[in-house]
């Protein structure tokens, strides 16, 4: 049985911090940061990251697209 | 399982199209613009057509689109975008070209314009963004303004007295013999964003067919001018906006043969 692992890579200079990518999250992976990017905005981060099962969902919704997903299939024997 | 190793680009999913150029948009945070963007130049990328297709940005917060997608632009004057697509689209029939506009652009000011190149069926794509105001002057009442919704001229709500009924333009659009596919969309979730892709494909392959005009209607939010965080205007109209402009297709066909008899 192979279970699906997750990444997101958050572009922090694009985010603008809108939550919209929190909200779809079916994992509840992402967060807001408490810290600020250049432009004043709580950019995106992964809270949870072994939450992450790479279904795009963030990725889809981002106005701002700065997400970028990876997924990879993990074989029980090598968790 | 670190997440280095997952960050690898053999495990990539998902990325930005290459066809949206690297820069920041200047739109606000959670714009529904930023979404219509993202799909159009996916759109034009898996269909291979960026050589060919020529966009008309409309004025609104949308004018800078030729700043963000990398094909040609051509920018019209306030309402003018289908008019202006109309003199591209007959001097170059080859091209795919598609107007961009917003509700106060296309419902209001550019009334006569895109009901009459809907009613030509003019071979263009329009997309279009309602969002029920004007997003870009501050947030005034357009025509597409909710009953008892409130904007900056309209402090106490839209008073139908006063202001008159909001306008369905799609559902006029859909009525006209030119117009091949009429639908109307939204972008709030993963799956309204990759049903709306779909819909805007099928638009475009319309025009590639030569079926005349194709509308596609996103029902949008303007988070900044409805005074709401992005996430509670999504809120707001899944609530407000969907029972009065409902989603789906209007018009799914080939151009009509209308006889004189």
């Amino acid at each position: 049985m192979a279970k699906v692992r997750g990444a997101v890579v958050v572009d922090k200079e694009g985010c603008k911090g809108c939550g919209v990518c929190v909200e779809v999250c079916p994992q509840d992976v992402l967060s807001l940061n408490r810290e600020v990017n250049s432009r004043g905005y709580h950019y995106s981060y992964m809270k949870n990251p072994e939450a992450c099962i790479g279904c795009s969902n963030c990725g889809v919704v981002c106005p701002d697209t700065c997400l970028t997903i990876y997924r990879v299939k993990v074989l029980e024997s090598e968790i | 399982m670190d997440i280095k190793d997952i960050i690898k680009p053999e495990n990539l999913v998902y990325k930005k199209s290459e066809l949206l150029i690297d820069t920041i948009m200047h739109y606000c945070p959670g714009c529904s613009h930023g979404v219509v963007h993202k799909i159009l130049s996916e759109v034009i990328d898996e269909m291979g057509i960026q050589e060919k297709t020529i966009g008309i940005a409309p004025v609104g917060c949308a004018v800078f689109a030729y700043n963000y997608i990398d094909i040609d632009w051509q920018e019209a004057a306030h309402g003018r975008a289908p008019a202006v697509a109309t003199g591209v689209v007959r001097l170059n029939p080859d091209n795919i070209v598609f107007a961009y506009q917003g509700d106060g652009d296309l419902a209001s000011i550019g009334t006569a314009e895109i009901i009459h190149a809907c009613n030509r069926g003019e071979n263009i794509v329009v997309i279009f963004i309602n969002n029920g105001i004007y997003g870009m002057t501050g947030g005034q009442m357009a025509p597409t303004t909710l009953v008892g919704q409130v904007t900056s001229t309209t402090p106490a709500g839209r008073n139908v007295d006063l202001n008159g009924y909001p306008m369905k333009i799609t559902e006029l659009i859909a009525q006209l013999p030119g117009t091949s596919y009429v639908t109307r969309q939204s972008v709030q979730t993963a799956a309204a964003v990759r049903k709306c892709k779909r819909s805007i494909k099928k638009a475009f392959q319309n025009v590639i067919d030569k079926k005349g005009t194709s509308f596609v209607e996103v029902v949008s939010t303007c988070n900044a001018g409805w005074k709401m965080t992005p996430v509670g205007a999504n809120k707001w109209m899944e609530e407000n906006m969907f029972p009065f402009y409902p989603l789906g297709d209007m018009k799914d066909s080939d151009k009509k043969e209308v006889s004189n008899n």
